[in-house]
């Protein structure tokens, strides 16, 4: 019989083992969630990576060795933010239809985003490497981590970044929709789309399915605009013009 | 599940000229994005969404959650980062998100309604 660490020392290496553990935690993380009552703040993917952690930190794993297992999902990535042409094409008639303030509440709602995200965390002093990663925050993770290695960034921990811009997003939009007496669910679904991206559709379509078709636009346009023109809004960025 | 091997070729084909154009062409966007311009233009072409791609993407969207989780667990590296600038990180996540829904919010209900024929209220 091999002893109880031979075999961990086996399993620990191995990438089915952490690609086993990714599956489970996030499976963990949606039934916890569902059991607390599905807030956004508590996301599956957020306890997913709690979990994580304090397992890799436990058994004294890096993270390299971990992502020898979980690369498998992150590789989908790529495809996921690829098939996000079918929802924009699904929409491209209502797109057409509102192309103008669409267009014009996109830009100014990501650029929005992005522009004081970087200027708050610049003015108290955080460094050209975060602000890089923060910049590209508000919009769906593939593009966003994409955009971040693009400036300098670490995808990392723009991956977190954007994971709590989506919970904080689902936070304060019911707040903002009340306070400003906003009626129509096309705009509330877009506005939860372009600054909440995954985590604001789902709200969304919580809220109506005519909200969450916005919101799926929202986040397609919101995406496409960030990654076409942050790379080149750069210079224009408090703290991050070289 | 037919035509799931043609559908995956598609995505992959699509994402692969994508970071082919990038590179070649030195843009500053991520590969995918251009891909995902690349497959719309292509079902604009065609003119409708293969069942077996719907499927496929659907699936990957559907549980686009997971897939962030091996990246975000790779924030245990910057943790030092992080507390570092943990004060301006959350009050920039706060303020920008609260004035981006502001913004976004505020603009969009003036200009529908201002562009919109009357009767047409969500």
């Amino acid at each position: 019989m091999p002893e109880g660490t031979d075999i961990w020392a086996f399993l620990a290496a191995s990438p089915l083992l952490w690609l086993s553990l990714t599956l489970l935690a996030f499976q963990a993380g949606l039934w916890l969630n569902r059991r607390l009552g599905g807030s956004p703040v508590l996301h599956p993917v957020l306890l997913a990576m709690g979990g994580l952690i304090t397992v890799l930190l436990l058994t004294g794993t890096d993270y390299e060795t971990y992502f020898e297992g979980a690369q498998f999902i992150h590789f989908l990535l790529g495809p996921a933010t690829v098939a996000l042409a079918i929802p924009l094409y699904d929409h491209r008639r209502q797109i057409r239809a509102l192309l103008l303030p669409l267009l014009t509440a996109g830009v100014a709602g990501a650029g929005t985003a992005a522009i004081s995200a970087v200027a708050v965390a610049h003015l108290l002093g955080a460094q050209p490497r975060t602000l890089a990663s923060l910049a590209p925050k508000s919009v769906t993770s593939p593009i966003a981590m994409g955009v971040s290695e693009k400036l300098g960034g670490l995808p990392s921990l723009t991956a977190a970044l954007v994971l709590l811009t989506g919970a904080l997003g689902c936070l304060l939009a019911p707040l903002l929709i009340r306070l400003m007496g906003i009626r129509d669910d096309r705009v509330k679904g877009f506005a939860l789309g372009v600054t909440a991206h995954g985590f604001g559709t789902a709200h969304a379509f919580g809220i109506s399915a005519t909200a969450g078709a916005f919101a799926g636009l929202g986040l397609s346009l919101a995406g496409i605009l960030t990654a076409f023109l942050l790379p080149l809004a750069v210079p224009l960025l408090p703290g991050m013009g070289s | 599940m037919p035509g799931m091997v043609p559908a995956l070729l598609v995505l992959l084909l699509c994402q692969l000229a994508g970071e082919v154009l990038v590179v070649a062409l030195g843009l500053p966007f991520p590969g995918p994005v251009v891909g995902m311009m690349l497959l719309f233009l292509g079902l604009v072409f065609r003119g409708g969404v293969p069942d077996a791609l719907r499927g496929v993407c659907d699936g990957l969207l559907r549980h686009l959650a997971l897939l962030f989780v091996p990246a975000g667990v790779g924030l245990m590296v910057h943790f030092d980062r992080v507390l570092q600038d943990a004060w301006p990180l959350l009050t920039g996540l706060v303020v920008s998100t609260a004035l981006a829904l502001g913004v976004t919010l505020g603009l969009l209900n003036v200009l529908i309604r201002t562009a919109g024929r009357p009767g047409r209220d969500g």
